[in-house]
C-alpha cells in the first residue's frame, strides 16, 4: 500500500537511504513498517483462509473425503493460530504504525529501529509455522489453545509452534511498548489525552493488555515445552500437576487476547461513524471509560472458557456474573455509535457500510457471547459449533470488518487515490452476505449438538454444513475482490484530496494525500 | 550523554539499520536448532550455537550503535522520557512472566496437590500424603529440600546488599565522583557473581545429594523453573552491570543524564524483588 514516496524531500541529515529490498529490510519509517505489517497480515489472512476452506471442503458432506483426520486437526489448529497471531493482530499493529503518529502529530514511533524488529520477527515465526507442516507428525494439532495432554504428546511440530509463539510474543511486546511510549510521550503540543482520537485511546489500552498477557502466554507454553522435553510435571497429575492448570494460565492470557483483537476495531469504528454521520462522536468520555472497563474486566473472566472442567459452583457463578458485566461497557459503546448516527447527515460509502455492518453483526456475536456466559447453557453448548459461530461473529464480522472499514477509510491517505467505490460496496455486500451464510447456520448446528474440531459428523447435520461450506467459498473468493480493489487503488484512480471525507476530523487529514514519507517533523499545535 | 543533549531535536529517528534482521535470523536459527536438538537430532546444537552467536553479534552491534548515538548527543530530554516509559513497561512484562510461574506454584500447592490427596483420590493413590513439599502421587522417589536459613538466606543478604551498593554508586554518580561510582559498581557486580556461584553450588548439591531434580513433580518443577529463570535474569543483570560499569569508567554519564545507568539499576532492583518473593514462597514457606 505504499505510495510513491518522495525520496528527495524532507530527509533527515541527507544520508543515502537504501533502495530496493534493503529499503524494506532496514527501514525505520513508521509508514514503511505499517505497510509491511498490513501486507504480511493480508498474506497470512489468505493462508489461514485457504486452511479454512480445506476444513470446509472436508465438512461439505458427511464422511471422510479430502483429508485424513490428523491432517484435519492440524488444519484446524493452524487456521486458528495463523488467523489470530498472523492476520488479525499484525493487521491492527499495521494500522497503529501507519495512523498513530499521524493522529497524534508525532514524526514517527518512539523507537523506530525496534519497530523494524517488531515487524521482522513475524516472518521467521511464520516460517516456523510453515515448516512445522513438513516435520514428522506434522503441524501442531491440539487446537490453537494447545491444551495438554494433547500438546504434550505431539511431535516436533508442537515445538516449532511453541517457538513461533514465543517469537510472535516478543514482537507483540516490543510493538506494544513502542505504542504506549509513542502515545504517552510523543503527542503534539495541545493534544491532551482526552483530545486524542479514539483509535489512539483504544490502542493505548490494547497495548497495555498485550504487555500484561503476552508474557503469561510465554510462561504457559514454556511449561508445555519443559513438560515435553525436560521431565517437569506442570500438567501431569502423577507429579502433582494438573492439565486444568494450563487452561487457567492460557485463558488468563486468552481472554484479554480476545479484547486485544476487538478494542482497536472499536477505535476504527469510532473514527468512521462520526465522519460519515457528520457529527461528533456521541459520548467520547464514556467511550474512553468503557474501553478501560472492558480491559480491566477482561482479567477476571477467564474461567468462562472452562465451565466444564469441574470448577466449584461458587467459581462458576463468579465468572458467569463477571462475564455478563462486560456487556455493560460494550453496550455503552454500541449505544454511543447508534446515538452518533441519530439525526446525522449520513452517507454510506464503503467504510461506513463496513462500520454499520460491524455494529449489526458484531452485536449479534456479543449476544451469543452473553448466552455462552450463562453457565448452565454453556455446559450444553461447550465445544459445539455454537461457540464456533459466536467467535467468528466477533472476530470476522467484528475485527475483520473493522479492518476492512479502516482500510477503505484510510486508503486515500495511504495511496493518494480514491478506491473504486462500486467495487468496494460490492465487496461489502458479498462479504456480509456470505459471512452470514457461512456462520449463521453454525448456530443451529451447535444447538443441535454438533461438536467443533471434528472431520466427520452425523447425517442430521448435513444440510447446514453444506450451506456453510458454500458460504465459506463465497466469502473466500470475495476477499480476492478486496485484493483487486486495493491493488487498483495503489496503481491509480481519482486523485484523493487531503481530506477526502467531508465529515472526517483529525490531524491525519491535514497532511497531503498520499502522506509524505516524513510528516510532522515540526509538531503541529492542537487547538 | 553530553552537554549537547539540550540542543538535540525533541525526537530521534535512527537511520535505516540492518541490526533487526540479524536478530530475526538469530531467533529463527535458535528456534530451529533447539527443536532439532530436543528431538534428538544432534546437529541441532550447532544451529542453536550459530543462532546464539548471531544474537550476541546483533546485541553487541545494536547496543554499540545506541551508545554512540547517545554519546553523539542525539538523545534529548524527550527521548530520555521515552526510555523511562519503555523500561518501566518492559519490567512490567517481566513481572507478568514471573507471575505465570508463581501462579503455577500457587495452583499446585493450594489446589491441585490437596485435591490429589483428598478422599476421592484415595481410591487411586491410597499411599499418597499431600503434605508440601511433595513430588506427586505417581512419583515414588523421595527428595529433600534446601533449608531456607542456610545458603538461600545468605543469598538474600547478598542481593539486598547489592541493592544498597548500586544505590551508593548512583549517589556517587550524582555527586560526580567517578572513582567511587566504579568502586561501588564493582562491589555490586561481585555480589551478583557470588550469588550466581552460590546458586550454582546449591543446584549441584540439590541435584546430586538431595535428589531434588527437575522431574520431582510439583516441587521440582516449580523450584527449578522459578529459581532458574531468576538466576537467568541475575546473569543478564550482571552482564548489564558490567557494561554500565565500563561506560561509567569511560565517563559516559553525567550527574544529570545517565538513564543507561538508571535503567540497569531498575532492572537490578526488579531481580532483587523477585528473589525476595522466591525466598519467601519457595524456600521459607
Amino acid at each position: 500500500m505504499q505510495a510513491t514516496h518522495d525520496h528527495a524531500a524532507g530527509h533527515d541529515h541527507g544520508h543515502a537511504h537504501p533502495t530496493g529490498i534493503m529499503r524494506w529490510i532496514t527501514t525505520t519509517n513508521h509508514k514503511d513498517i505499517g505497510t509491511m505489517y498490513l501486507w504480511f497480515s493480508f498474506v497470512m489472512f489468505l493462508v489461514g483462509g485457504v486452511l479454512a476452506l480445506l476444513l470446509r471442503t472436508e465438512l461439505f458432506q458427511p464422511g471422510m473425503q479430502v483429508v485424513e483426520p490428523e491432517v484435519f486437526n492440524q488444519l484446524t489448529t493452524m487456521h486458528g493460530v495463523i488467523m489470530v497471531f498472523g492476520a488479525i493482530m499484525p493487521a491492527f499493529v499495521g494500522f497503529a504504525n501507519w495512523m498513530l503518529p499521524l493522529q497524534i502529530g508525532a514524526p514517527d514511533m518512539a523507537f523506530a529501529r525496534m519497530n523494524n524488529w517488531s515487524f521482522w520477527l513475524l516472518p521467521p515465526a511464520a516460517a516456523l509455522l510453515v515448516i512445522s507442516f513438513f516435520v514428522p507428525g506434522g503441524a501442531a494439532a491440539g487446537g490453537w489453545t494447545l491444551y495438554p495432554p494433547l500438546s504434550i504428546q505431539m511431535g516436533p511440530g508442537m515445538d516449532l509452534a511453541i517457538f513461533a509463539l514465543h517469537i510472535l510474543g516478543a514482537s507483540s511486546i516490543m510493538g506494544s511498548i513502542n505504542i504506549v511510549t509513542t502515545i504517552l510521550n510523543m503527542r503534539a503540543p495541545g493534544m491532551t489525552l482526552m483530545k486524542m482520537p479514539l483509535f489512539a485511546w483504544t490502542w493505548l489500552i490494547t497495548a497495555y493488555l498485550l504487555i500484561a498477557v503476552m508474557p503469561v502466554l510465554a510462561g504457559a507454553i514454556t511449561m508445555v515445552l519443559t513438560d515435553r522435553h525436560f521431565d517437569t510435571h506442570f500438567f501431569n497429575a502423577a507429579g502433582g500437576g494438573d492439565p486444568v492448570l494450563f487452561q487457567h494460565i492460557f485463558w488468563f492470557f486468552g481472554h484479554p487476547e480476545v479484547y486485544i483483537m476487538i478494542l482497536p476495531a472499536f477505535g476504527i469504528v469510532s473514527e468512521i461513524i462520526p465522519a460519515f454521520a457528520r457529527k461528533q462522536l456521541f459520548g467520547y468520555t464514556s467511550m474512553v471509560y468503557a474501553t478501560a472497563s472492558i480491559a480491566i474486566l477482561s482479567f477476571i473472566v477467564w474461567a468462562h472458557h472452562m465451565f466444564t472442567v469441574g470448577m466449584p459452583a461458587t467459581a462458576q457463578l463468579f465468572f458467569m456474573f463477571a462475564t455478563m458485566l462486560i456487556a455493560v461497557p460494550t453496550g455503552v459503546k454500541v449505544f454511543n455509535w447508534v446515538a452518533t448516527m441519530w439525526r446525522g447527515s449520513m452517507t454510506f460509502e464503503t467504510p461506513m457500510l463496513f462500520a454499520c455492518g460491524f455494529i449489526f453483526v458484531f452485536t449479534m456475536g456479543g449476544f451469543t457471547g452473553l448466552i455462552l456466559a450463562i453457565t448452565p447453557i454453556d455446559i450444553q453448548l461447550h465445544d459445539t459449533y455454537f461457540v464456533v459461530a459466536h467467535f467468528h461473529y466477533v472476530l470476522v464480522a467484528g475485527s475483520l470488518f473493522a479492518l476492512f472499514a479502516g482500510t477503505y477509510y484510510w486508503l486515500p491517505k495511504w495511496t493518494g487515490h480514491m478506491y473504486d467505490e462500486t467495487l468496494g460496496k460490492l465487496h461489502f455486500w458479498l462479504s456480509v452476505i456470505f459471512f452470514n451464510v457461512t456462520f449463521f447456520v453454525q448456530h443451529f448446528l451447535g444447538l443441535a449438538g454438533m461438536p467443533r474440531r471434528v472431520p466427520d459428523y452425523a447425517l442430521q447435520f448435513a444440510d447446514f454444513n453444506m450451506i456453510s461450506t458454500i458460504g465459506a467459498f463465497g466469502f473466500g473468493l470475495t476477499q480476492l475482490l478486496f485484493l483487486y480493489v486495493v491493488v487498483k487503488c495503489i496503481r491509480g484512480g481519482a486523485k484523493a484530496a487531503d481530506c477526502p471525507w467531508e465529515g472526517a476530523r483529525g490531524l491525519e487529514w491535514t497532511v497531503p494525500s498520499p502522506a509524505p514519507y516524513h510528516t510532522f517533523e515540526t509538531p503541529p499545535v492542537v487547538r | 550523554m553530553s552537554q549537547t543533549a539540550s540542543t538535540a531535536p525533541s525526537y530521534f529517528i535512527p537511520q535505516p539499520s540492518t541490526w533487526p534482521i540479524f536478530g530475526s535470523f538469530a531467533l529463527l536459527f535458535m528456534a530451529l536448532g533447539t527443536t532439532l536438538w530436543m528431538n534428538d537430532v544432534g546437529e541441532g546444537k550447532y544451529v542453536l550455537i550459530a543462532g546464539l552467536c548471531l544474537l550476541f553479534y546483533m546485541m553487541f552491534g545494536w547496543f554499540g550503535t545506541v551508545v554512540r548515538e547517545s554519546e553523539g548527543g542525539l538523545y534529548s530530554k524527550r527521548v530520555d522520557v521515552s526510555f523511562r516509559w519503555s523500561m518501566s513497561w518492559f519490567i512490567f512484562s517481566e513481572v507478568m512472566f514471573f507471575a505465570a510461574f508463581f501462579g503455577a506454584l500457587f495452583y499446585m500447592r493450594v489446589i491441585s496437590v490437596p485435591w490429589l490427596g483428598d478422599l476421592d483420590h484415595k481410591l487411586l493413590w491410597p499411599e499418597f500424603n499431600a503434605a508440601w513439599p511433595v513430588a506427586g502421587p505417581g512419583i515414588t522417589e523421595r527428595f529433600e529440600t534446601i533449608p531456607a536459613f542456610g545458603l538461600p538466606a545468605f543469598n538474600t543478604l547478598l542481593l539486598l546488599t547489592s541493592g544498597v551498593t548500586i544505590t551508593l554508586a548512583h549517589w556517587a554518580l550524582i555527586a560526580n565522583n567517578r572513582p567511587a561510582v566504579v568502586r561501588w559498581m564493582v562491589a555490586t557486580i561481585a555480589l551478583g557473581v557470588v550469588f550466581l556461584f552460590v546458586q550454582g553450588y546449591e543446584y549441584t548439591h540439590a541435584w546430586r545429594d538431595l535428589n531434588l531434580q527437575l522431574d520431582m513433580g510439583a516441587y521440582g518443577a516449580t523450584f527449578y523453573m522459578l529459581t532458574g529463570f531468576h538466576g537467568f535474569h541475575v546473569t543478564i543483570g550482571t552482564i548489564m552491570l558490567i557494561v554500565i560499569t565500563v561506560r561509567c569508567a569511560k565517563g559516559h554519564f553525567t550527574p544529570t543524564q545517565h538513564f543507561g545507568f538508571e535503567g540497569v539499576a531498575w532492572y537490578w532492583h526488579f531481580v532483587d524483588v523477585v528473589w525476595l518473593l522466591l525466598f519467601i514462597v519457595v524456600y521459607a514457606m
